[in-house]
């Protein structure tokens, strides 16, 4: 049980903050989605890893086999694949979307460009 | 025979019905089979609520695995509850949305729309029915994919960026509460709700174990938007096309507070989330901070759509308020008001939506003299928002009544200062919608009495109807919730 034999746990923890740091921090929105994916990775390993047994195999009834590992992590996370595949498709198509209609995918531009809109509509609404 | 199949039929007839919308690529016949499916899905709720109430609790085992080895679609009290208000809302929603869609998004994008419609819809009623851990996650991300696309569709371009910052923030929290069910899942080696809650016992008191019930409330509260994770929500409400925001409002939040309710009470259970981790006290304070600050928000809105956002965001502050006192009629309380407030939230902004479809914005300040425009529509708006004060008479007024009650039982006055607070603010909100419609003279060109087509004011004052029955009439309302608080705080007593 020392530091170094759980040390798939550390990569998780690492890959897991770095993704969320990168969300966060970054204004362009592609840079946001590759942060978004790093995160959703993270998630695969935190289930994968503890389900693999050194020295264990595929969990088949017959002899020779004794020591198996845990097939479900991995049917599991090939579920949670798809999703983060479907979330970041998504994603990309609304930055499509979303560079057609500012001509940015930097947040800031986008956000300024909201932001006069809100405003001229406030007070198109006020001269009504 | 069929009959035993019904908790499948709930989620497997609007799934199906998804892919058969784009390959017809036909906006109207989208619209039919999504009305259908509504409809369906309607009756199979009822039905299963019913059998709820005679037979106990149903499990059906999908593909006839045992649970727990298998998923288990698992219907009690509860959830049969939040299946009713879904398909409910959705029901009511898609007659309405033909027109108003029509008006606010493309026609070559009909019947797109009208498939992600269904998806999303097939993703809160599994989110509700299933009784495995990893299944919600699927389900939940099933509807926040659909819903994503549902905002972006919106017909001013904002809506492509709040539809944008409503994915990330909903793939965080999605990805916290999978992170958190995964150190469920190392702890006791199961995903069946029920399962785990056996054997959750033996390892209540580890590390990762709290570490998961962090991870899922976190996640959670970023799905419920509560405050202060609620930024996404105002913009994606305030974007996205009426018949859409109706159907979200009412249901896409109040499902993931099912969800908490379910791991608070039925996985954790107050043993763990009580004593010394004051999960409740937190949930607690920003509860009442919601209410306050939310509503506060609202007062000083221009575009009635985000007016009404923030007020969801207050109102979900008094569901998580009855959830974190933890006692039998906060929780009744908690789960009726997910009703009153779904039906409540939706008849606004389908109203809404008409004013949209008529006037062309909904910018508080060009609403002057609206009454003498649209009077059953600024009617029913009065109604809706007299239930979402809580107003007696209304829906909105037994819950927040039963609320109170909770928090005086538990000796919490300064509970009730906020609810009382909270609903003055909200009085407040209605109030400049009234004085802006009923008050202000109207501009010369715009006194002729134009109502909003009947195919989308049938459904919205039916709505409105039901706001006023639901105050009167409790038994469906505030019973089914008071079986379903008897479920949740049932396992703990």
């Amino acid at each position: 049980m020392t530091v170094g034999s759980h040390y798939s746990y550390w990569v998780t923890i690492l890959l897991m903050i770095a993704g969320l740091y990168i969300v966060v921090a970054r204004r362009n929105l592609i840079k946001k989605l590759i942060g978004l994916a790093i995160f959703q990775t993270s998630v695969y390993l935190l289930y994968i890893a503890p389900g693999k047994l050194i020295g264990g195999t595929a969990p088949i009834i017959a002899e020779g086999f004794t020591v198996y590992s845990n097939p479900l992590p991995h049917v599991l996370i090939l579920t949670a694949i798809v999703v983060g595949v479907a979330t970041l498709a998504l994603g990309l198509a609304l930055v499509v979307r979303i560079h057609e209609e500012y001509g940015s995918i930097e947040e800031d531009a986008i956000l300024e460009i909201a932001e006069r809109e809100t405003t001229a509509q406030e007070q198109g609404g006020d001269r009504a | 025979m069929i009959l035993d199949h019904l908790p499948a039929l709930q989620v497997v007839v609007p799934l199906m019905a998804a892919p058969l919308i784009v390959l017809l690529r036909s906006g109207r016949a989208g619209w039919l089979i999504a009305t259908l499916v509504s409809w369906f899905a309607l009756a199979v709720a009822v039905m299963l609520f019913m059998r709820v109430q005679s037979v106990g609790v149903i499990s059906y085992a999908i593909g006839n695995w045992p649970p727990p080895w298998g998923i288990e679609y698992r219907v009690d009290a509860l959830n049969a509850f939040v299946l009713v208000l879904v398909s409910l809302i959705a029901s009511v929603v898609l007659p309405y949305a033909r027109t108003s869609i029509a008006a606010e998004v493309p026609a070559d994008r009909h019947y797109l729309l009208y498939s992600m419609f269904v998806l999303c819809l097939c993703g809160l009623l599994g989110m509700a029915i299933t009784g495995d851990v990893f299944n919600i996650f699927v389900f939940l991300e099933i509807s926040s994919l659909s819903g994503y696309v549902l905002i972006g569709l919106g017909r001013d371009r904002r809506a492509l960026h709040s539809a944008f910052q409503y994915l990330i923030m909903g793939t965080i929290g999605a990805t916290f509460y999978i992170i958190g069910v995964g150190l469920l899942y190392l702890m006791t080696g199961t995903l069946n709700l029920a399962d785990m809650t056996v054997r959750l016992a033996a390892v209540e008191e580890t590390r990762p174990v709290r570490a998961a019930l962090a991870f899922i409330t976190v996640g959670l509260s970023l799905k419920i938007a509560l405050f202060p994770l609620h930024v996404w929500l105002p913009g994606a409400y305030a974007g996205a096309p009426s018949a859409v925001v109706a159907f979200m409002a009412g249901t896409a939040t109040k499902v993931s507070v099912y969800v908490m309710l379910r791991f608070v009470f039925g996985i954790f259970g107050v043993r763990l989330v009580l004593p010394d981790l004051h999960l409740l006290d937190m949930l607690m304070i920003f509860s009442a901070a919601a209410m306050i600050t939310a509503s506060l928000t609202a007062l000083f809105q221009k575009d009635l759509k985000r007016l009404l956002a923030y007020s969801s965001v207050a109102q979900i502050g008094y569901i998580t308020l009855g959830l974190s006192l933890a006692n039998n009629d906060g929780v009744t309380a908690s789960v009726a008001h997910l009703f009153n407030h779904g039906i409540t939230k939706a008849a606004l902004f389908m109203l809404v939506g008409g004013i949209v479809l008529r006037v062309g914005t909904c910018q508080v300040d060009a609403l002057a003299g609206l009454a003498r425009r649209m009077p059953v529509t600024c009617f029913g708006i009065v109604i809706a928002g007299l239930s979402l004060v809580g107003v007696p008479g209304t829906a909105g007024f037994i819950t927040k009544w039963h609320l109170v009650l909770a928090a005086l039982q538990d000796g919490q006055w300064w509970v009730v200062a906020v609810v009382g607070a909270s609903s003055l603010l909200a009085a407040a909100y209605v109030w400049r919608f009234v004085e802006v419609a009923y008050m202000q003279p109207a501009p010369a060109d715009a006194v002729t009495r134009s109502e909003a087509p009947l195919q989308m004011l049938v459904p919205a004052c039916a709505m409105v109807a039901a706001c006023i029955y639901f105050g009167f009439e409790t038994s469906f309302s505030l019973g089914g919730a008071r079986d379903a608080a008897a479920v949740l705080l049932g396992g703990l007593r």
